[in-house]
């Protein structure tokens, strides 16, 4: 980890790294604030390519305009570019529902479905398999004699996917961005899947959520240097893809969806987490993330962007012990490529959480009540010392340990207060 | 690698004769005076006269981050109060300076408590950046790795100021903490909600810490050491646990 810090590090020094995530900053943050009259200028542009724009309010809606369009496309299966918003359509089982194969031809996401699991990372789903568990689940699943060596893994997987590429009735893509003024969509990869994905069979549709629109082509520029970098260290992506309508004889769809995003959009702390491009570098930096996977958060998005995209975009308030799952070190907001201020939104979260309701039990609310009736005088502040000292006390002397002090000494020595506070010491000395 | 330093770090300079207070925060006051009483006896010695308002309490970080604004509008409220009329305030905690630098204003406090908490500075800011000193005077005859907090890092963008001031200490060894800018792990509230993965980063932290042989893991943030001197007692391991202050004003 240390070192793949240091080769991101390395890769950053090459550009102005600051100034070019401040200009990111401003140009997502143009991009949001104009998000209607972007999206449309996207769509005429896209349709005046020959392409078909499909407006999804929920994930529901998208996945049945999804599954409508093989039907009518007589299609038996799918290939799947990555796409994160797929897995908040669960497309994968509602096309098996529907009776359509769905094939994911990305490396992680082909593992990661053949194992019968989710993505644990928005850029590596496949994170938290070690090359001996790939080669057990190729094993049992493919039929093929175990082997740990990743170049053979993935000959055989790139093997298997050729035909299903040829034999698919449609590709989906995500897409990373979607150029308003150019009606043309952009989509990085590193394998060649996305491509194949979108040419080789008859119809392309690619999925995206609204907050994927920029203005200009030009603001590439900005954008493809920096995702790159806070992705995966790379200078460029292997394979920049710019979509430029349906080759002839051939259709493509573009299902613009909301699935909760309005919801962020209609809050003016929250709407800044619509800048996130979807790199992963809040996940990789966060010391909570790394400890627990991305699995422990409980929906598609992890980490730090996890936290405080879900609650909001799920539209519950049961997502609302995620904020707290955060020391709020800051290392997040200081890698993120575009500047999203997380720990302010995470704190945001905590605020909102206690004025609903949603967070804070009777004991918490009592605790903290106390705690600041303890702080609003000098008087009550020596009282709340004496007892806390008393507290520790007995809790040193106990054979059980329970509530806060028992989490705190399960792997910790109980604080000692000094014999002489520095209150005491200072009133000594004047 | 040292993060840019931003406008956090412009600072005027200290003038002789102007009102320093020092504010203790509540766990300092109980179980870290020492951090504290270095703190005065090193700015007594540099000729910083140093006050200690006796009516002063706690910032309200603690309830802040638990998501309870109102009652931590009303500490940094009376915070102001407190040290109104201070040209400075000087503090043991980089977590405590960066909630009366930042998160006043984030809790929705009054105007005046947000520009008294601009006043707010943890000591090795204060003494680099408004004293302008960067040898103290001081002797340690010892190797020391230093852990820089997260808020002090990143909210009071404090640079190299602690590794100045103690590159400057005599017969002091100064050996690099791998992996300095990782969170401790601390997290205030999240340390008991979730102490596994508290305890786990704590436990990276003090390995690093151990690693490099030093005696001394020494921080310019009470907070953290709070924290990471329960874990280091709680393994047996041959680490001491010391502030800032507490080496600065050795001699």
């Amino acid at each position: 980890m240390q070192r793949s810090l240091e080769h991101k590090r390395a890769a950053q020094a090459q550009v102005p790294w600051a100034a070019l995530r401040a200009q990111a900053h401003a140009l997502k943050k143009d991009a949001i604030e104009h998000l209607g009259s972007l999206l449309a200028e996207f769509e005429r542009n896209f349709i005046a390519r020959g392409g078909t724009v499909i407006w999804a309010r929920t994930a529901d809606e998208a996945a049945e305009r999804f599954i409508r369009i093989c039907r009518d496309a007589g299609a038996e299966s799918v290939v799947k570019g990555k796409s994160m918003l797929s897995e908040e359509l669960e497309l994968n089982e509602r096309l098996r529902v529907a009776g359509i194969a769905a094939v994911e031809t990305d490396l992680g996401e082909f593992i990661v479905q053949l194992a019968g699991q989710k993505p644990t990372h928005v850029i590596a789903p496949a994170a938290h398999l070690s090359r001996q568990d790939v080669g057990r689940i190729f094993e049992r699943e493919l039929k093929m004699p175990y082997c740990d060596d990743p170049q053979k893994l993935s000959l055989a997987a790139r093997t298997l996917l050729r035909e299903r590429y040829l034999k698919a009735g449609v590709g989906m893509t995500g897409v990373n961005f979607a150029i308003a003024e150019s009606g043309t969509l952009v989509v990085v990869e590193n394998e060649g899947n996305g491509g194949l994905s979108a040419s080789v069979p008859p119809v392309h549709i690619a999925i995206m959520g609204i907050e994927k629109v920029i203005r200009r082509v030009a603001d590439l520029d900005v954008f493809l240097p920096l995702l790159a970098r806070a992705g995966t260290g790379q200078k460029i992506t292997t394979y920049t893809h710019h979509f430029l309508g349906p080759e002839p004889g051939k259709r493509q769809y573009c299902i613009i969806v909301d699935a909760g995003r309005t919801n962020l959009l209609a809050d003016p702390v929250l709407r800044e987490s619509l800048y996130c491009i979807r790199c992963g570098a809040c996940m990789n930096v966060c010391p909570v993330y790394r400890r627990v996977g991305g699995g422990a958060y409980g929906w598609v998005y992890p980490g730090p962007i996890g936290a405080v995209v879900t609650g909001a975009m799920l539209g519950t308030q049961e997502a609302s012990d995620l904020p707290y799952a955060s020391t709020l070190c800051g290392a997040c907001k200081e890698e993120c490529p575009v500047a999203i201020d997380l720990p302010r939104q995470l704190l945001y979260l905590r605020a909102s959480a206690v004025e609903s309701g949603a967070k804070g039990g009777a004991l918490e609310r009592s605790a903290i009540r106390r705690f600041a009736a303890a702080m609003s005088d000098a008087k009550a502040y020596q009282r709340a010392v004496s007892l806390l000292r008393t507290a520790l006390a007995i809790g040193a002397a106990l054979p059980i340990r329970f509530g806060a002090l028992g989490r705190w000494m399960r792997a910790r020595a109980i604080p000692k207060p000094a014999r002489q506070s520095f209150r005491e010491w200072w009133a000594r000395r004047s | 690698m040292q993060a840019e330093r931003g406008g956090m770090a412009d600072v005027r300079a200290y003038r002789r004769g102007e009102q320093v207070a020092i504010f203790v925060p509540c766990f300092v006051d109980v179980f870290a005076p020492q951090a504290a009483i270095a703190t005065v006896t090193l700015l007594e010695r540099l000729g910083v006269h140093v006050s200690y308002p006796a009516d002063q309490t706690c910032c309200g970080q603690p309830a802040h981050n638990a998501g309870f604004r109102p009652q931590a509008r009303a500490l940094a409220d009376r915070f102001a109060r407190t040290f109104a009329g201070f040209d400075w305030i000087v503090t043991m905690s980089g977590s405590c300076a960066a909630m009366a630098r930042a998160g006043f204003a984030e809790a929705g406090a009054s105007e005046s408590a947000v520009a008294i908490g601009a006043k707010v500075f943890d000591l090795a800011s204060f003494l680099i950046d408004a004293v302008g000193v960067t040898d103290v005077g001081a002797r340690f005859p010892h190797a020391v790795t230093y852990h820089e907090g997260c808020h002090a890092r990143r909210i009071l963008e404090s640079g190299d100021a602690p590794l100045r001031l103690l590159r400057a200490v005599r017969e002091l060894t100064l050996v690099e903490l791998p992996a300095a800018e990782e969170c401790c792990g601390f997290g205030g509230g999240f340390s008991v909600e979730f102490d596994r993965i508290s305890a786990s980063m704590g436990e990276a932290k003090c390995a690093n810490a151990l690693a490099t042989g030093a005696q001394y893991l020494v921080s310019g943030d009470s907070s953290c050491l709070l924290h990471l001197d329960g874990l280091v007692r709680q393994s047996g391991a041959a680490l001491t646990t010391l502030h800032l202050a507490e080496v600065l004003a050795a001699t």
